[in-house]
């Protein structure tokens, strides 16, 4: 996986990082198992200090996302479930928000929106059962 | 372990005529890591740098660099310190090559492989004559020639200043090779955020000879938040709101950057009734640009400080 990072951008570096392995996850493109790069070398990759490639593997660690084996190197562990129910709803409602309230301005009626959702949705390809951890 | 800060001030002030080009500096750099020095033209930074390395005398105050004196710095001191000016101060007659000879006599550290990576990573002849290499060229070599005695603290004074980008992605690049000893400090003064965001663990920020700012790059992200209030009608009137950097007004809107923000800020906020609040993103830049900003409270972040408290 190629991991791109921007200055001058709202999102902290080690943000940029971490969000683009969380993202890698859940599309597939990182599968458990695969390697990332060692600190060091994604640190003289993406020409940033060490110690901010760090942070972003240790709070992947910590999510149970990656983890390090001595001598060996980074590794995409079990995909496990990130955020309590409860917290994941409070994440999904302005993403909601958001998205009905941009229907709202381009004139959709709840029925097309509901349609295009229900239609989007059956196109994914949703791996997720209920309780899996 | 040896957690004595590798450079320490404390009231270091320097007067020119009757205006403060320093004021009442206390400075902490912590050994190991990248440390940026922030602030405008004229804010004192070169002048800080300076009386850091003894050459230049406080008018009161004083300090420590690598746990010496900074008023009676001895050339042992010295040669553990890598120092990098403004100008970057070269003789033109000489070759690249005879640049490095000459400089390794004084160094009985001189790493010869440094000295070769760097040049060669600045693309730089070492036939080549001083007096024929762009601004960019001579920088990597001062560089190469600042690097190649190991030293355990490096000094740039503004090393980004008048190069390409090119030339100083190189320059940045460097400095991250230098992190691979995780004893060895690099001390910079910059104006170039995105490079201070690469690279930076701590940030000091010194606004018209005063300190505003000493503490983890983070520390300082996470203090400078901005804040979007709808209405429906007009904005209220607004009261005083703690740390209060920049308001910005237009129809049903009010965008707040605060410093310090934290739970009694947001309370603050909650009283004005805005129909709808947000925290919207910001970048380095516009953190430290609404931080020094004119309008603004004057406001300190010095977590170290803090922690001593």
């Amino acid at each position: 996986m190629n991991i791109v990072i921007n200055t001058g951008s709202a999102a902290p570096i080690y943000k940029q990082i971490t969000d683009q392995v969380r993202l890698g996850v859940a599309t597939g493109k990182l599968a458990v198992g695969d390697q990332l790069p060692s600190v060091r070398a994604l640190a003289e990759e993406l020409v940033i200090n060490p110690n901010t490639v760090a942070r972003a593997y240790t709070d992947l660690a910590r999510e149970g996302l990656i983890e390090s084996r001595a001598g060996r190197g980074v590794f995409i562990t079990r995909k496990r479930k990130m955020f309590t129910r409860e917290e994941g709803r409070r994440r999904l409602e302005p993403l909601m928000e958001g998205l009905i309230g941009e229907a709202m301005v381009m004139d959709f009626t709840r029925e097309e929106l509901r349609e295009a959702f229900e239609k989007k949705l059956g196109q994914c390809r949703w791996n997720h059962t209920k309780g899996e951890e | 372990m040896n957690e004595q800060p590798v450079i320490r001030t404390q009231g270091l002030t320097r007067y020119f005529g009757a205006r403060p080009a320093v004021y009442e500096l206390n400075l902490e750099v912590p050994r190991g890591g990248v440390f940026a020095l922030l602030g405008r033209n004229g804010s004192g930074k070169t002048t800080t740098i300076r009386m850091l390395l003894g050459l230049l005398e406080p008018t009161r105050g004083g300090g420590s660099i690598l746990g010496h004196d900074i008023r009676a710095l001895a050339p042992e001191a010295r040669a553990r310190i890598g120092y990098l000016t403004e100008e970057h101060q070269v003789y033109g007659w000489m070759s690249v090559r005879g640049c490095g000879d000459f400089q390794s006599r004084f160094y009985p550290k001189w790493n010869e492989k440094v000295f070769r990576a760097i040049i060669g990573h600045f693309g730089l002849r070492p036939n080549a004559l001083v007096k024929s290499l762009s601004r960019g060229e001579r920088a990597g070599l001062c560089l190469a020639l600042t690097l190649a005695p190991e030293p355990e603290l490096l000094i740039l004074d503004d090393p980004a200043m008048g190069l390409d980008p090119v030339a100083r992605r190189s320059l940045i690049e460097s400095m991250i090779y230098l992190t691979r000893r995780s004893d060895r400090t690099i001390f910079f003064s910059s104006h170039q955020l995105p490079d201070v965001e690469r690279v930076a663990d701590h940030i000091a920020v010194l606004d018209r000879a005063v300190l505003r700012a000493c503490c983890p790059l983070e520390a300082f992200r996470n203090s400078v938040r901005r804040v979007l209030l709808r209405f429906t009608g007009t904005p209220p009137p607004l009261p005083k709101i703690p740390g209060l950097l920049q308001a910005v007004r237009s129809e049903g809107e009010l965008r707040l950057t605060c410093v310090h923000y934290n739970g009694t800020t947001e309370a603050a906020l909650r009283e004005l009734k805005p129909a709808q609040m947000e925290q919207v993103p910001l970048s380095l830049e516009d953190a430290f640009i609404c931080y020094l900003g004119d309008r603004g409270e004057k406001s300190f972040i010095l977590t170290e400080t803090e922690a001593r408290r």
